[in-house]
């Protein structure tokens, strides 16, 4: 073999081991994973046991109402957490944009509720939500109103995971928002002073417009993350009461540990799967876009 | 158009002071250049006229309005920005346009006046074009053509020549004085580049530390420099400065270095006899110098040949000297020439105070 040619395998060589490791512990998964949601398949079976099934577990899936009613609530879910997520996560960046004494503090304080473990913040809720001895329920009835079931009424239980996940999850909007907005070029946000808009015009015309890229990114990866939520809502409603609150990936879990059926948990995941590659690749698909433009001005600039 | 009158003026950026004391008056449609070396607080000054800063005491008035704790928006100003500050994401249409939608002027007024002054200042072709998409020139000329379309009183310009390259800005710098000579508004504008300020500024302002140095017309700044400072910062090539003594010596008044004395103009003697036997700085402006016998014998130790002029790096009295003549034959280093100094073009400066004697 010519040095020419073992310099060209070297990166090969270099990126082999992140391959294997990759291979095994990710695309061999997914192959099971597609390959098993073809078979009925019970846990007490070896796989090679299974029967092929064909289709029949989409098939299946697709006219189960549980399941309809799973996906519906995993997309309601993810609307609305997001949703609230994006208007308050870049209301507060926008609010804490300026230099007053103790807003480092404030901010860090701020970004919090991110670093607990997602299991923590499910209990922490849970107890908080507690019928007779949560400090919601408590408060209430000090002040002398009625209680809530937060937990146990179909739609409180969804509004409850709801600010649970809005809780945990703002701050990561508000960093990237922040971030953003402090990097916006100064002197556009002075010209536009100096051209009459009044603080409203200026985030409205000028800062917001400018953010987008950011925002955009931020909100699908913040969606997609939303897609898999799991230990939060497990701990708190365990999906319950009724479906209200039992996302696609509980869902899974429950077909999969109590219902037995394997081929049909693989099915859902694939399914799943498939609704986060779409995002990823919208994603993947905007960022190209971003740069291809990046590179056009850059053109230009330099041909000018 | 109104005149403007910074009164007492004050900045301080939380224990350190920046500007103390600044007063200023602009008349009404006056092209004023605020210069000076970076840090001497020109662009804080002009910042605090915008309202982009805060004032920490003083006033700021423009006609009778104290508009020194007004917003930007309410000083009925415009302002051209060192980097453009284009907004990246609306066209050069848009870009021009923002102040009159916002101030809801009417659709085709506001297409009217933008069409106007793109054709003004060549833009017409480039209505539809993303700042990204231009040149540094072109930028420019939006930043400026935004400025213009707003039809405000007062005109800010932040240096806003300094990121071209040196041909481009001659070109705008004569294009910006045709401008102001057309509009005839109050231009207040800040630079580090003494060229750009003599060529377009009706009165000059030169700043140092936060204080003005000396406030006038250019002539005046360069012909009558109040001290040191404005004397080697206006004007190019730089004045040579010397350390000499003045004396007398048969009946006339000389100023003796080391290896020069230079007699001095008989009008000056009255206000020159309290100096007399005592140190001082002499300032001699490179162009002063004129070449013929019987002047001092200088040798040349560096020609810069530039084309109709040279500028010749030599020695007076050990202390390195420039020297700009005109070009007849390139003249070459190593040789010795005769230069001879016109006494009524000499400035002599006090070493202690620097004030001009």
């Amino acid at each position: 073999m010519s040095i020419a040619r073992t310099n060209r395998m070297t990166p090969y060589l270099f990126l082999a081991p992140a391959g294997l490791v990759l291979l095994f512990a990710l695309f061999y998964p997914i192959c099971y994973m597609i390959y098993a949601s073809f078979l009925d398949w019970n846990p007490s079976q070896r796989i090679g046991e299974a029967d092929f099934v064909g289709l029949r577990n989409y098939t299946k899936l697709f006219s189960d109402p549980s399941f309809r009613e799973s996906m519906w609530v995993t997309l309601k879910f993810a609307g609305v957490v997001v949703t609230l997520e994006m208007f308050l996560g870049v209301g507060l960046a926008l609010l804490l944009d300026r230099n007053i004494r103790g807003m480092s503090l404030l901010r860090t304080l701020f970004i919090l509720p991110m670093m607990i473990a997602p299991i923590v913040v499910g209990l922490m809720w849970r107890y908080m939500y507690h019928p007779t001895v949560g400090i919601f329920n408590k408060t209430l009835k000090s002040w002398g109103f009625d209680t809530i079931p937060w937990l146990s009424d179909g739609n409180w239980a969804f509004a409850s995971v709801v600010i649970a996940d809005v809780w945990q999850w703002t701050p990561f909007i508000f960093i990237l928002s922040l971030a953003a907005l402090q990097s916006l070029p100064t002197s556009a946000v002075e010209a536009s002073k100096i051209d009459g808009a009044s603080g409203w015009q200026q985030i409205i015309y000028i800062k917001l417009p400018l953010m987008l890229p950011v925002l955009i990114v931020t909100f699908l990866l913040r969606l997609i993350d939303s897609f898999k939520v799991l230990e939060v809502i497990l701990v708190m409603t365990n999906g319950g009461p009724g479906l209200s609150t039992e996302i696609l990936s509980l869902r899974i879990n429950r077909t999969a540990s109590e219902f037995r059926e394997l081929g049909e948990a693989a099915a859902m995941s694939n399914l799943l799967l498939i609704v986060l590659l779409l995002l990823t690749f919208a994603m993947f698909i905007y960022n190209k876009a971003q740069d291809a433009r990046a590179a056009r001005l850059r053109a230009v600039e330099e041909e000018a | 158009m109104p005149e403007i009158r910074l009164q007492q003026l004050r900045k301080d950026y939380g224990a350190v002071n920046v500007i103390e004391n600044l007063n200023l008056e602009m008349a009404d449609g006056e092209f004023t250049v605020l210069v000076g070396p970076s840090g001497c607080g020109k662009s804080t000054t002009l910042r605090m006229i915008a309202g982009l800063e805060s004032v920490t005491g003083g006033q700021i008035v423009i006609g009778d309005r104290d508009v020194s704790k007004l917003e930007p928006k309410e000083r009925d100003l415009a302002m051209v920005f060192q980097d453009y500050a284009l907004y990246p994401h609306m066209n050069v249409a848009k870009n021009m346009s923002f102040a009159l939608r916002l101030a809801r002027m009417n659709k085709s007024d506001i297409e009217k006046r933008v069409k106007e002054v793109a054709a003004t200042l060549d833009l017409t072709a480039y209505l539809d074009r993303k700042p990204a998409e231009l040149s540094g020139g072109q930028r420019q000329r939006v930043a400026m053509g935004r400025a213009l379309v707003r039809d405000a009183g007062t005109f800010l310009f932040d240096e806003p020549l300094s990121n071209l390259d040196a041909k481009l800005r001659g070109q705008m710098r004569a294009e910006l004085a045709l401008m102001s000579q057309r509009i005839r508004k109050n231009m207040i504008y800040v630079t580090h580049d003494q060229v750009e300020a003599m060529t377009l500024g009706d009165k000059i302002v030169v700043m140092k530390f936060g204080e003005i140095m000396q406030a006038g017309t250019p002539e005046q700044l360069y012909r009558n420099p109040a001290n040191k400072f404005v004397a080697g910062f206006i004007g190019s090539p730089t004045m040579n400065f010397l350390a000499a003594e003045l004396i007398e010596e048969n009946g006339v008044l000389s100023a003796k270095g080391q290896g020069f004395s230079i007699p001095l103009p008989d009008a000056r003697r009255a206000s020159l006899q309290a100096h007399k036997d005592r140190n001082i700085h002499l300032g001699i402006r490179p162009s002063s110098f004129t070449e013929g016998p019987g002047g001092l014998k200088m040798p040349v130790i560096l020609s810069e040949y530039i084309g109709a002029q040279s500028v010749l790096i030599s020695e007076l009295g050990g202390q390195q000297v420039a020297i700009e003549v005109n070009t007849v034959v390139p003249i070459r280093a190593g040789e010795e020439r005769e230069f001879k100094v016109q006494g009524d073009e000499i400035h002599l400066f006090d070493p202690q105070t620097e004030a001009a004697l």
